[in-house]
């Protein structure tokens, strides 16, 4: 399961065996399709069970949303960075924040050191995004927020900002990450323990769908998943288990499915074989969508539509001649757009070695561009539907998901999956085969094992860090402390204590807590005082 | 000490940072060529790190950092191995290294440095030939 290996004799390749374990063969013919019933298995666009695409018009109505991630620093720089990425035609916001907030540290807390607005916008409290969101459409444009932990504190910023700015609450459109499980997996931004942070997120997906209801509150991540090692089918599988694990959470509370389900959107990653990541993108949109009917009974067509960032991974790309990364970030587009995705994200050919210049997050930029405009990928829907290869791939795709899937649910569902170290065991030995694989030239990879150029070292190079920006934000957030009314901050933090204690949804104290100045460390010290924090696993 | 002596090496996640896929393949390869592994997770202080080393009485330290505060993270190590008195512990340093800051790190104690893209036969070589000789000569 390690790599796309070949096997071959001389320069002829007797065999290509895929991540995923499939055995590609050397022509496919009708008769490996014979067994799929088109009106059963794939369906027209925008109907079930929606292997072609989620809308009957895919691209034709709309293109793909574009959202390149961001935000560097300042709050002022993320504002001006948003700016100059809607002068140039983005569609959809993303915004990354510091590793302290993502922590739930305030800018001064002495953990934080040398990491303020390091790899992301610092946020302490509601004046940071009333200046970063400062002069944005927040009714016409929607943002991702990077952020999990304590997305359900962003969320109740956003929400904030928007009042304050004087956007209707249902106008406004976030996509918090806000998928803790992966973090537990992979990228390792967690805080409280597994069931309490699954508590939190049933909060924020109860909240939104009565009171935010074009928000999505939850983007499940296959992608960090797939970029810590697993393979696609795991990626999808680990993904699934992570999405049943919320959507079992919320129905305990009484909400009905179709009131939710239809928001959860998913992060999915793109690196690797080419048709194998098209079949995973297709055999994903239709095992999801019957998940949801068959499993939920879900009714409302919304509902089983499955919704995706599908983004070029940066796990594909390689230190070694970067420019090369261009070329590998324009096919992972193709990919994208061929996969009939809502919304795409690449990886700028430079992050192998740096925080993306501008430039080359521009050239991400119009890389989609280039795709919509001028090699017409919008003009027909699933241009590869009805061909042999990619159909019985797409159904291999979603048989091994499936056993993958009850390979999670045999050891207790995905919360349990993650608190004992399963999956994140699963995933690391994976990693560890591919880079076996990489160092011993059976998975290929130009520039790496194969092609070597000799080239002058590209010397690594780390994003400037400003001391200066811990200054101007700890400032900044030492003028609020100043000017605030500590008395409602108290009271508001008292109330968020209470309502997290009686197990109450903690999203409204959270809106009220913000709108007091409250500081993100503020809040999450309560969640920790009253839920404790996650203790990893030990996998080894 | 002798030839067929396991040795103890503690993996170690300093900081904030995440990105934990190095240090857990790393973690691998260790146990493959006969280390004992032990890996510290993630969102660990320099404290943290040397309390657990010296619990655990380790041969190494090895620290994996991505976040460019390589050079802070392991002059605040050895300081505080030497006031531990476990200054006998062999620390390496992992992930994104500039090679400019190489030899900087040595220089602060490092016995040995892995930049992204190092192979496996040099983290091999230096765990099988030069770690048996740096623990010896204590």
């Amino acid at each position: 399961m390690s790599g796309a290996k070949y096997i071959k004799e001389g320069e002829k390749i007797k065999e290509a065996i895929l991540e995923s374990g499939i055995k590609v063969k050397t022509i496919y013919t009708p008769e490996d399709v014979a067994h799929i019933d088109y009106d059963r298995d794939i369906g027209n666009s925008g109907e079930f069970p929606f292997t072609r695409g989620i809308h009957p018009e895919m691209f034709r109505n709309r293109p793909w949303t574009t959202r390149q991630y961001s935000g560097f620093g300042s709050p002022q720089e993320t504002n001006e960075r948003f700016k100059y990425l809607i002068e140039h035609g983005q569609t959809g916001l993303n915004v990354a924040f510091d590793l302290p907030t993502q922590m739930g540290l305030d800018s001064d807390d002495p953990q934080a050191e040398g990491e303020v607005g390091r790899v992301g916008m610092a946020v302490d409290t509601l004046r940071d995004f009333e200046t970063a969101f400062e002069g944005i459409k927040m009714d016409s444009i929607g943002s991702g927020l990077t952020i999990n932990a304590v997305a359900s504190i962003m969320l109740a910023m956003y929400q904030a900002v928007a009042e304050k700015y004087g956007f209707p609450l249902d106008r406004i459109s976030a996509t918090p990450q806000n998928d803790i499980l992966k973090e537990m997996v992979g990228r390792g931004m967690w805080i409280f323990p597994v069931e309490p942070s699954i508590k939190l997120i049933g909060d924020t997906i109860e909240y939104s769908s009565k009171w935010m209801p074009r928000t999505y509150p939850v983007s499940i991540c296959g992608y960090h998943i797939r970029e810590s090692g697993a393979s696609p089918v795991q990626e999808i599988s680990y993904a699934f288990e992570i999405a049943i694990s919320y959507i079992d959470h919320v129905l305990e509370r009484g909400l009905n499915i179709d009131d939710f389900v239809g928001r959860l959107s998913f992060n999915l990653d793109i690196y690797g074989n080419l048709f194998e990541q098209i079949a995973k993108f297709r055999a994903a949109r239709r095992l999801w969508a019957k998940i949801i009917k068959d499993r939920y009974g879900a009714e409302k067509q919304r509902s089983l539509q499955f919704r995706m960032l599908a983004g070029g991974g940066g796990a594909g790309l390689t230190k070694q001649q970067p420019e090369n990364n261009i070329v590998r970030g324009a096919y992972y587009a193709l990919i994208s757009a061929l996969s009939g995705t809502q919304t795409m994200a690449l990886c700028s050919y430079d992050e192998a070695y740096t925080i993306p210049t501008p430039k080359a997050a521009l050239i991400s930029l119009m890389t989609s561009h280039i795709l919509q405009e001028e090699m017409g990928l919008r003009d027909t829907v699933d241009p590869l539907g009805g061909s042999y290869y990619v159909e019985s791939l797409t159904d291999q795709m979603e048989k091994l998901i499936i056993e993958e899937m009850h390979k999670v649910e045999e050891v207790g569902g995905m919360a349990e999956a993650v608190a004992s170290g399963y999956v994140q065991r699963e995933v690391a030995k994976l990693a560890y085969q591919q880079e076996k694989s990489i160092q011993d030239g059976t998975l290929p990879k130009v520039g790496v094992n194969k092609y070597v150029v000799e080239e002058e070292e590209k010397e690594v190079e780390l994003h400037e860090y400003d001391p200066r920006a811990l200054d101007e934000q700890v400032e900044r957030l030492n003028e609020v402390r100043r000017t605030r009314d500590s008395r409602a901050v108290e009271r508001t933090l008292k109330d968020l204590e209470t309502a997290a204690k009686a197990g109450d949804n903690v999203m409204p104290y959270l809106v009220e807590a913000v709108k007091a100045y409250a500081t993100v460390g503020e809040m999450t010290s309560v969640f920790k005082e009253v839920y404790g924090v996650y203790n990893e696993p030990s996998i080894f | 000490m002798s030839e067929k002596k396991r040795f103890r090496v503690l993996v170690a996640k300093p900081g904030l940072d995440g990105h934990d896929r190095g240090a857990k393949v790393i973690s691998y390869l260790l146990k493959d060529i006969g280390m004992d592994v032990i890996y510290t997770g993630l969102h660990k202080s320099v404290e943290e790190i040397v309390s657990a080393a010296v619990q655990e009485d380790v041969d190494v330290i090895g620290l994996s950092i991505l976040t460019g505060a390589h050079i802070p993270i392991t002059e605040k190590l050895m300081k505080q191995l030497n006031d531990a008195g476990a200054e006998g512990i062999v620390v390496t340093v992992g992930g994104v290294i500039p090679s400019r800051d190489v030899a900087k790190l040595k220089a602060l104690g490092a016995k040995a440095v892995f930049p992204g893209g190092t192979s496996f036969e040099e983290i091999e070589s230096f765990f099988k030939e030069g770690l048996p000789g740096l623990r010896q000569a204590l």
